[in-house]
C-alpha cells in the first residue's frame, strides 16, 4: 500500500487549523451537558465531611457512635476504615505518589493539618440528616502551635507539622526534622565569576500570595460498590485513569475492578488531577452498600482543595552596559502546604528559561506549612519565578535605556541555545513572539498619565505521556472517536479535525466522545499542555490503522497488487493501469462492505508520545492605576504564543485568553488572608476576589506557529504558559504607572494605596 | 561514547559527579550502567527522571535510542499539571 498524505479532504481543503463548530458546544449552551454534580443513581445517599476546626492539632480520639446511631446514616467513616500507607514514593499510573500522605490528606490520621482537613465523613439519607450526623461526632483535639508562613515555617523553632520530615537534598544530612522537605537546585557555569563580569546587577525579593485554580464547578462524585467489589465511579476530574489508580491502592481494590467516568469539567487548571471526595465515596458506599454521592461546597473548595504555593523569591540578575545578560541567581521558598510537593522544582528549572546565560544558579526549597495541599495550576511553579524574574529584566531595561522587547530579544533563548535547566533547545518561538507584539499597533498606542504598559515572556515545558485513542467506523460511514482524557480545552474538537483530515471524512460526520476507563487503555490526565498533543499524534496513529486496512480490503476487493493502491484524500485509490477498471473507494464506501470484507473497521492508537515541544509566549498590558483609591483597571492586553500548529485556533485563542484573565487575577487580587487563629478569612467567592468578564478588556491573541517538528501536524502545548507572562508583565505595567516597583503579590487596591501614599502620589 | 551530564539534586547521588562518558545505546543501558557505577542512583532513575537526548527530552521511555556522539541530560521529571497530591 502507497499512503500519501493523508492530512486532507477529498476537495483538498483542511479542516485542522479552521475554526469548526465545537461538538460539545450545543450540550454546554443548552444545559444539558452533565458535569460532576448532575449525576445520580436510584437510592443513592448524601455523603458529606467532617472538616478540621484548627489549623493544627493532635487527634486524641474520635467517637462516631452517636452519629451512626441517628435514623438515616447509613455509614460513617473515619482513619480506621483507611488501612496506613508505607512512606515511599510509588508510581501511580505515570505519577510518583506517596501515599503515605495521600492517606492522610484524605482522612487526617496522626493530625490535623490545616483548618478544614477532612476527619470523617457521613452518608445518610439526607443532606440534613448527614449535616446533623457531623455535629454528633466527637472529636478531642489536642491544640498544636501553628504556622503558615513559608519563611516562618522555615526557621528552626517554627511549629513542626511532622516529626519524620528530614530535608532531602543537603549535605550532610540532617539529625533533626523540619518543615523543609527538600532542597533542590539547578546550576551551570559559575556564577560568581560571571557576576564579577557584569556593569550591573540587580537583585530583589519578591513574595506571592497563594492562588486557588477557581474552577466554577466544585468537586463531585458519586461512587457504587458491588458486593463483588467491583466499583463504579463519576467524578469531575483531569485523569480518570489516575483516580482509578488512587482510589483501588487507598481502598485495596483491584484497577480491573473500578470503572471511572469522567464527567463533563466545569474547570480544572491543574486542581483536579488529584482525589479528595472519591475514595471517600467509595469507602462510603462499600459500607453501606448504597450509592453515594458527594459535592463540595465553594467553602470546602477553597479550604480543603489545593491552591498553588504562594512564595517568597530572591532574583539577582547581571549584565554588561549593552544588556547582555551573564549571570543570574535566584533562591526560590515555595509552600507545599501541609504536605510536601510545592512546584518549586519546575519553579527553578523555568525560571530563566527565556533566556540564553551563561552562568544560572537556582536553589529551591519545598516548605510544608499549615495550609491545604497544594495542587497543580497551569505551568506549575513557574509563574512565581518567572514573575520576579521579568520583573527584574524591566529594571535592567530601564536602568540601562534599553528597549524592554530590545533587551529580551538581545537574550532570548532560540534554536541551539542551552536551557538553564541543560539540555540545547530545538526549534522555538520566543524571538517570534516578541516580533510578533513589538509589530503591534497596541505596542506604540499612545498612553495617558496614570497610565502604564508592561510585557513579559514565559516559558512552559510541555510534556506527552501515554495515551490511547480509538476511531471505529460506523455502518452509514460516520466515525466515532474516543478519547482518554479529559476535554477541559477543546480537546473533542481538536482531535475531531485531526480524525476528519486523516480519514477524509467530514468534519461533523466525526462524532468524539471521552471514554470511561474500561472502554481504552492507559491514558495519563489531562495536565502539562499534553492532551491534545498526545491525543492527536494517537489518533494519526489509529488512523494509519484504519487506512491500512482500508488499502488490504481494496487489494482483495480488485486482486490488486499492494503497490496499485493507496489512501489519499480520504479513499482508496487504484494506482496505475488498475486506474482504468475500478473507481476509488471511500471510507463511507467501505463502510457500507464492512461485514462483507472482514469485519467492523477501526483503529486504536496506543502511544508513549514523546517530543512535546516547548511554547514561549509574550504579552503586553496596559493597565490605569486610580490613585484615589489604589484600584488597578487593565485597558488593554494582546497575548502572542507559539503554538507549533493551532489545531482550532479559536480553542488556541481561548487558551491565551484565560490564562491571561487568570494571570490578572493573580496579580491584582487573589490571595488566601489568613488570620492570627490558622484561619482562612475569605474562603468564598465573595471575598476570594476573582477576575469578572467586566474586569477585563477583550485580550487581543496572537497566533505565532514555529512547528514542533517532532509533532505529525507541528503542534506543541499551548494551555499552561499563557499564565506564566501576566504577572511580570502587570507588575512592570504598574511600575510604568506609577514609577513604584511591586514587589509583592498581589497588587492589590490597598497595597497600592499604600504604597502611593507612602511616596507622595496620592492625596487621599 | 555518550555524554551523559545530571541536572540538580542527581550528583548527590554520585559523589558530586555531573558528567560521565557512557557507551550507552539506549536509555535503559544508560540507566543500567549508571547504576552500576553509583548503585544508590538507581531508585531515582526507577522513580522517573526525564531524559533529553541532543535536546530532546523524553520520559519514561526506557527504548529510546541514543547515538554515539549524543549529549544527554538526566532531568527531574517534568509533571505538568500531574503533582503530588
Amino acid at each position: 500500500m502507497a499512503e500519501t498524505n493523508g492530512h486532507s479532504q477529498a476537495n483538498g481543503q483542511h479542516v485542522v487549523g479552521t475554526r469548526t463548530v465545537r461538538p460539545d458546544g450545543v450540550d454546554k449552551v443548552t444545559g444539558r451537558a452533565r458535569f460532576g454534580a448532575d449525576f445520580n443513581l436510584p437510592g443513592q445517599l448524601i455523603g458529606r465531611v467532617l472538616r478540621s476546626p484548627h489549623p493544627h492539632a493532635r487527634i486524641v480520639s474520635i467517637d462516631t457512635s452517636k452519629a451512626e446511631a441517628l435514623p438515616g446514616v447509613k455509614a460513617v467513616i473515619t482513619r480506621a476504615d483507611f488501612a496506613d500507607q508505607p512512606s515511599e514514593f510509588i508510581p501511580a499510573g505515570e505519577m510518583m505518589m506517596n501515599y503515605k500522605d495521600v492517606v492522610r490528606n484524605v482522612l487526617a490520621r496522626e493530625k490535623v493539618l490545616y483548618e478544614g482537613h477532612a476527619v470523617a465523613a457521613v452518608a445518610a439519607t439526607s443532606t440534613a440528616i448527614a449535616r446533623r450526623a457531623l455535629k454528633l461526632i466527637e472529636v478531642k483535639y489536642e491544640t498544636l502551635p501553628h504556622v503558615i508562613d513559608v519563611v516562618e515555617a522555615m526557621r528552626p523553632d517554627a511549629p513542626l507539622l511532622h516529626d519524620d520530615l528530614f530535608t532531602v537534598g543537603v549535605e550532610p544530612k540532617p539529625e533533626r526534622p523540619s518543615n523543609i522537605a527538600k532542597r533542590v537546585e539547578i546550576k551551570q557555569g559559575d556564577v560568581e565569576a560571571g557576576f564579577k563580569t557584569a556593569d550591573i546587577i540587580v537583585e530583589r525579593e519578591f513574595k506571592t500570595a497563594p492562588v486557588h485554580q477557581g474552577y466554577i464547578e466544585p468537586h463531585a462524585a458519586l461512587a457504587t460498590f458491588s458486593e463483588d467489589g467491583s466499583t463504579e465511579l463519576w467524578t469531575t476530574t483531569q485523569g480518570h485513569y489516575i483516580v482509578r489508580a488512587h482510589c483501588a491502592r487507598l481502598l485495596g481494590l483491584d484497577i480491573g475492578k473500578v470503572r471511572v467516568t469522567a464527567t463533563e469539567i466545569g474547570g480544572g487548571f491543574g486542581g483536579k488531577t488529584v482525589v479528595y471526595l472519591e475514595p471517600l465515596a467509595i469507602a462510603l458506599s462499600r459500607k453501606a452498600k448504597r450509592p453515594v454521592k458527594m459535592v463540595m461546597s465553594r467553602e470546602e473548595v477553597f479550604k480543603a482543595s489545593g491552591p498553588t504555593s504562594g512564595a517568597t523569591v530572591r532574583v539577582k540578575l547581571g549584565a554588561t552596559k549593552s544588556g547582555k545578560f551573564v549571570a543570574a541567581f535566584a533562591e526560590l521558598k515555595y509552600q507545599a502546604g501541609a504536605f510536601q510537593g510545592s512546584p518549586v522544582q519546575p519553579g527553578t528549572m523555568c525560571a530563566y528559561a527565556p533566556y540564553d546565560i551563561e552562568h544560572v544558579h537556582v536553589i529551591g526549597y519545598d516548605v510544608v506549612s499549615n495550609r491545604p495541599k497544594v495542587a497543580a495550576y497551569r505551568a506549575p511553579g513557574a509563574p512565581i519565578s518567572e514573575y520576579a524574574v521579568e520583573s527584574v529584566v524591566d529594571e535592567i531595561a530601564k536602568k540601562l535605556d534599553i528597549d524592554p522587547i530590545d533587551l529580551r530579544m538581545q537574550n532570548a533563548a532560540h534554536e541551539g541555545t542551552k536551557a538553564a535547566y541543560g539540555p540545547k533547545f530545538g526549534p522555538i518561538g520566543l524571538e517570534e513572539t516578541l516580533n510578533a507584539i513589538r509589530k503591534t499597533e497596541h505596542w506604540n498606542a499612545p498612553l495617558r498619565k496614570w497610565q502604564g504598559r508592561g510585557v513579559a515572556s514565559g516559558f512552559w515545558f510541555n510534556i506527552g505521556g501515554e495515551t490511547c485513542v480509538s476511531l471505529t467506523v460506523n455502518e452509514d460511514g460516520t466515525v466515532s472517536l474516543m478519547a482518554g482524557t479529559p476535554d477541559i480545552g477543546g480537546l473533542r474538537a481538536s482531535l475531531a479535525a485531526v480524525a476528519a483530515d486523516e480519514l477524509g471524512v467530514p468534519y461533523d460526520k466525526v462524532r468524539p466522545i471521552i471514554g470511561d476507563t474500561g472502554s481504552l487503555g492507559f491514558n495519563f490526565l489531562t495536565g502539562g499542555s499534553r492532551s491534545a498533543f498526545s491525543g492527536s499524534m494517537a489518533i494519526v496513529e489509529a488512523a494509519k490503522q484504519i487506512k491500512a486496512d482500508l488499502c488490504a480490503r481494496a487489494g482483495k476487493l480488485w486482486e490488486a497488487k499492494p503497490d496499485q493502491v493507496e489512501f489519499s484524500e480520504g479513499h482508496v485509490r487504484p494506482l496505475g493501469a488498475l486506474a482504468e477498471k475500478v473507481k476509488p473507494m471511500s471510507v463511507a464506501d467501505f463502510a457500507k462492505v464492512a461485514g462483507k470484507t472482514g469485519g467492523p473497521i477501526g483503529g486504536v492508537g496506543r502511544i508513549n508520545a514523546q517530543g512535546a515541544g516547548p511554547s514561549f509566549g509574550t504579552h503586553l498590558v496596559d493597565l490605569e492605576v486610580d490613585p484615589e483609591t489604589g484600584r488597578t483597571t487593565i485597558l488593554r492586553y494582546t497575548v502572542a504564543q507559539d503554538a507549533g500548529r493551532a489545531l482550532h485556533p479559536a480553542y488556541v485563542e481561548g487558551q491565551y485568553q484565560g490564562g491571561a484573565v487568570q494571570g490578572i487575577g493573580w496579580a491584582l487580587n487573589e490571595e488566601y488572608v489568613y488570620g492570627a487563629d490558622g484561619k482562612l478569612q475569605n474562603a468564598g467567592f465573595l471575598d476570594y476576589r476573582m477576575p469578572v468578564a467586566s474586569d477585563v478588556p477583550m485580550i487581543d491573541a496572537i497566533l505565532v506557529e514555529v512547528a514542533n517538528p517532532k509533532h505529525p501536524y507541528g503542534v506543541r502545548g499551548v494551555g499552561e504558559t499563557p499564565i506564566v507572562p501576566p504577572l511580570g508583565a502587570i507588575a512592570n505595567a504598574m511600575e510604568a504607572a506609577t514609577g513604584i516597583r511591586f514587589t509583592e503579590l498581589p497588587m492589590s487596591p490597598p497595597k497600592v494605596l499604600k504604597a502611593l501614599k507612602d511616596k507622595g502620589l496620592s492625596k487621599v | 561514547m555518550a555524554r551523559v551530564v545530571l541536572i540538580g539534586n542527581l550528583a548527590q547521588l554520585t559523589g558530586g559527579v555531573t558528567e560521565f562518558q557512557l557507551a550507552a545505546s539506549t536509555v535503559k543501558q544508560l540507566f543500567e550502567q549508571l547504576g552500576a557505577l553509583h548503585p544508590e542512583i538507581r531508585r531515582h532513575l526507577e522513580d522517573g527522571v526525564a531524559v533529553a537526548i541532543d535536546g530532546q527530552i523524553y520520559q519514561d521511555s526506557l527504548l529510546e535510542p541514543i547515538a554515539p556522539d549524543s549529549e544527554v541530560f538526566l532531568l527531574p521529571q517534568i509533571a505538568g499539571g500531574a503533582m503530588l497530591p
